[in-house]
């Protein structure tokens, strides 16, 4: 083909001259449906940030040169300050204030061995994460079996379970720990209830999702020789499934890291709190420290996780998606 | 099947009938760990102790506060008559007379004092609002009967409470000045009052009434429709109602108290009330402002909390969706721009969303704009690490076939992996929309702003329960109305692909919706 020639299209037969056209309609249709719901998005978008900032307490073009005032403000007196505030080690600033009394907060093994302050405080709010891990995991664990309408087959007690786990898991974690706050004062019992309560609804559902695809023939087989609900559910679907539900356990473990930071931010305890404190201080040593070992403690359960993860399922592990 | 046999398939089979001693006890020595692991964190955390101390009484009421509030008479015994004050705050406005207190009034005669002491309305537990304690409240009450203006010191004859008695669930406590009676169901116990020294019972308590002390304050419980505490001076009673109260107007309303129709004419066809506006602006004006449960103020928080969560989400699915193209090693060849990228990602979704929004709540002071920096921080990582591993999965057909054609590499993008992907990525970035909905309101309570931090102080205060179930319903109306609309979009863009590589996306999808 020269570059004089015009390329036309053969004439269509009057079928074919439909098609096109219903093509034409079609594709219009499709961009004016996009173009639309861009400008709607875009609309959306804007009224947001203009509503934002008529809300917040300090306007947006005014504040801006002042975040970056913030993170200039966090430079310690030397660089080493940080990490005499990490391990408790005593600073050559020491003036008695609050600001540099690293070694104040250790906690002692034997007569010299001692963890860190905020070491300390960083295995307590793992222990949190753990432990409420492992207690919703196991509450979680009993309900799924429930919920699955491939083993339960009372539609009134799947019904009932499925709804109280989606209940306990919509609540929001922030008001049961308030309302534990509140009975047990300060303290990590609060947080532990709250993410506790909160991972049994979200456990559980991915563990009756992965029931519900389990492979019943195991299941039928235990059925053939006698077996009774406990046995076939313990020997036929348990297996199958516990790879999976290992894995999910230790992503809702990444997930309630995160969740018992937070919550120790709000006077639960752990590291969550000592961070608070200090950045609202203006401790900035003591602010790096913490944001440093926060740092590498997250991307450590992080790494640890999803090494574990591929471990147990292989190619069927879930990649990271933080939740709520 | 003989012996043989049986020895032959078990020799055939070690792993199944001689597992190793790690199999075998796996599970057993998985569960003893986490009973022991258990143990180690009731010593850590001392939960012992911590339930010891628990003031589990406490729970109870607060549980009870979600769902129904207290009105509470205080019966101060005069000399030879009653006065019956509300707290300050009532629920009841500023001139209360509930029919469950009867008052039988007669005629007294008492002494005045040439300098009659100011009335002193009997507060314990005036903070019924449960934020500001400027806002505008319901007023004082009216002076009880009995105070009259007094002139010198004079014996004054005026008209009195000279017995009062309040009905409580399933019984009624009957009070004159110097003898209270409190019956529930068959049961009755009548105390002799010693004005200013002592509370004595005629007959042995029931246990539903406790006295810690001969001659001290009775406690007296009505089960859950109402206590009463009865003291040396005063009955303080306690009557618990199911429900909200003075939800929608409050008590300085001039709507307050009217039933519905009444309500509905004034706005409808009723005299301005207030000359300067219409009915239906007041009555709107006086519900946002209403000031037990600040509707206008609450709302306009958990539009602040959708508000940072939209906003939030949106800035990141933009931030994340070019530098997803850079990080993709099969879309951008070059392996330090990948790795850059990638620990980008890592850093921002590392730096914990709590760290982003106290910094934020620093830089742009509290309210919604610290919020939606930190999901957009946070998320711009999760995003892009998720983004880019859709675009490393993507099938390399259709790429190459649009390549072959010799389109430019801005076209190859835009359709031979665009369409590919974008399902995916929209799909990804609603589900990130919906739950930081619920991360927007626990980020709120470390200061950045929306309905989290309205909540975190309304339980503080350990006072208005109510206004905090009130808030969680809002929310949990919120969730669930984002949560169906995000499902709807992600199942229509999801199901309606005619791209047919669905066992990729179903690789793809559960990572994100393990929350």
């Amino acid at each position: 083909m020269s570059a004089t020639d015009v390329y036309r299209a053969p004439a269509l037969s009057p079928e074919g001259a439909t098609v096109e056209r219903h093509w034409r309609d079609l594709t219009a249709r499709r961009r004016l449906y996009t173009i639309g719901g861009l400008v709607f998005l875009l609309l959306a978008l804007s009224g947001s940030l203009w509503f934002a900032n008529e809300t917040n307490a300090g306007k947006f073009f005014d504040r801006l040169p002042h975040v970056a005032d913030f993170f200039t403000e966090l430079k310690p007196r030397d660089w080493f300050d940080p990490v005499r505030a990490l391990f408790d080690l005593p600073s050559p600033y020491d003036d008695g204030s609050l600001k540099f009394d690293y070694p104040e907060g250790r906690v002692y093994l034997t007569q010299s061995i001692y963890i860190p302050e905020y070491f300390h405080r960083m295995i307590e709010t793992l222990n949190i994460a753990l432990f409420s891990t492992l207690v919703g995991s196991t509450f979680g664990f009993l309900l799924c079996f429930l919920a699955a309408g491939n083993i339960t087959t009372s539609r009134w007690l799947r019904f009932t379970t499925r709804r109280f786990l989606e209940i306990v898991r919509a609540f929001p974690e922030i008001v049961i720990a308030g309302f534990f706050l509140a009975i047990f004062s300060l303290g990590p019992i609060p947080a532990i209830l709250a993410v506790s309560i909160h991972t049994v609804g979200a456990l559980g559902k991915m563990f009756f999702e992965v029931v519900e695809n389990a492979d019943m023939k195991p299941e039928e087989g235990l059925r053939a020789v006698g077996a009774n609900w406990v046995e076939r559910v313990w020997f036929g679907i348990v297996p199958q499934v516990l790879p999976n539900f290992m894995s999910y356990f230790l992503l809702r473990f990444e997930i309630n890291v995160r969740a018992s930071t937070i919550l120790g931010a709000v006077g639960a305890g752990g590291i969550g709190e000592s961070l608070r404190l200090s950045i609202g201080q203006g401790h900035e040593a003591k602010t790096i420290a913490i944001v440093f070992l926060l740092f590498c403690t997250i991307v450590a359960v992080d790494q640890f996780s999803a090494w574990l993860r591929h471990r147990l399922v292989g190619r069927q592990a879930f990649a990271y998606g933080r939740g709520e | 099947m003989n012996a043989d046999a049986i020895n032959d398939i078990a020799a055939r089979h070690p792993d199944a009938f001689r597992p190793s001693l790690w199999k075998r006890y796996a599970t057993p020595i998985g569960i003893l760990l986490c009973i022991l692991y258990t143990f180690y964190c009731a010593w850590f955390f001392s939960v012992g102790a911590v339930l010891e101390k628990a003031n589990w009484n406490l729970a109870g009421a607060y549980l009870a506060d979600w769902v129904s509030y207290e009105i509470r008479p205080d019966i101060e015994f005069k000399d030879n008559h009653l006065t019956i004050n509300y707290s300050r705050f009532s629920k009841l406005g500023s001139n209360p007379n509930p029919d469950w207190v009867t008052k039988q009034m007669a005629v007294i005669e008492r002494r005045v004092d040439a300098a009659p002491a100011p009335v002193i309305a009997t507060n314990k537990s005036s903070q019924d609002s449960f934020m500001a304690p400027g806002a505008p409240t319901a007023e004082n009450p009216a002076a009880p009967s009995g105070q009259s203006v007094p002139a010198a010191s004079e014996i004054v004859r005026e008209n009195a409470v000279v017995a009062a008695t309040v009905a409580l669930g399933n019984g009624q406590i009957a009070i004159t000045p110097n003898l209270v009676t409190v019956t529930r169901g068959a049961e009755s116990v009548t105390f002799d009052i010693a004005k200013n020294s002592s509370v004595t019972p005629r007959t042995p308590l029931p246990d539903w009434i406790e006295q810690r002390r001969p001659g001290s304050t009775a406690y007296v419980s009505f089960g859950f429709l109402g206590r009463a505490e009865v003291q040396n001076d005063e009955v303080i009673a306690w009557r618990r109602f199911f429900g909200w109260a003075n939800f929608v107007f409050d008590t300085n309303s001039p709507f307050w108290g009217k039933p519905i129709s009444e309500v509905a004419s004034l706005i409808v066809s009723g005299a301005r009330i207030d000359p300067s506006r219409s009915n239906a602006a007041l009555a709107w004006d006086n519900i946002l402002n209403n000031a037990e449960w600040q509707h206008g103020d609450v709302w306009l928080k958990l539009l602040q909390t959708i508000v940072m969560a939209f906003v939030g989400t949106v800035l990141a699915s933009i931030v994340a969706f070019p530098l997803a193209f850079l990080a993709a090693r099969n879309v951008t060849p070059s392996r330090i721009a990948n790795q850059v990228t990638k620990r980008f990602f890592d850093f921002q979704r590392s730096v914990d969303m709590l760290i982003w929004a106290l910094f934020f709540t620093r830089g742009f002071g509290p309210g919604p704009l610290a919020g939606m920096s930190a999901i957009f921080f946070t998320d711009t990582g999760t995003l892009g690490k998720l983004y880019s591993e859709a675009l490393e999965n993507i099938d390399d057909k259709q790429r190459e076939g649009i390549r072959s054609v010799g389109a430019a590499p801005a076209m190859v993008q835009r359709y031979g992996v665009l369409p590919q992907v974008l399902p995916v990525f929209l799909s990804q970035s609603l589900y990130f929309w919906e739950s930081n909905t619920r991360s927007a309101t626990i980020i709120g309570a470390v200061g950045a702003g929306g309905i989290g931090l309205k909540l975190w102080e309304a339980m503080r205060t350990n006072t208005n329960w109510a206004n905090v179930f009130y808030m969680v319903l809002l929310i949990l109306v919120v969730v669930f109305v984002f949560d169906n609309i995000s499902s709807y979009l992600r199942r229509k863009l999801m199901g309606g692909s005619p791209n047919g590589n669905d066992e990729r996306r179903a690789h793809v999808l559960p990572a994100a919706q393990i929350a």
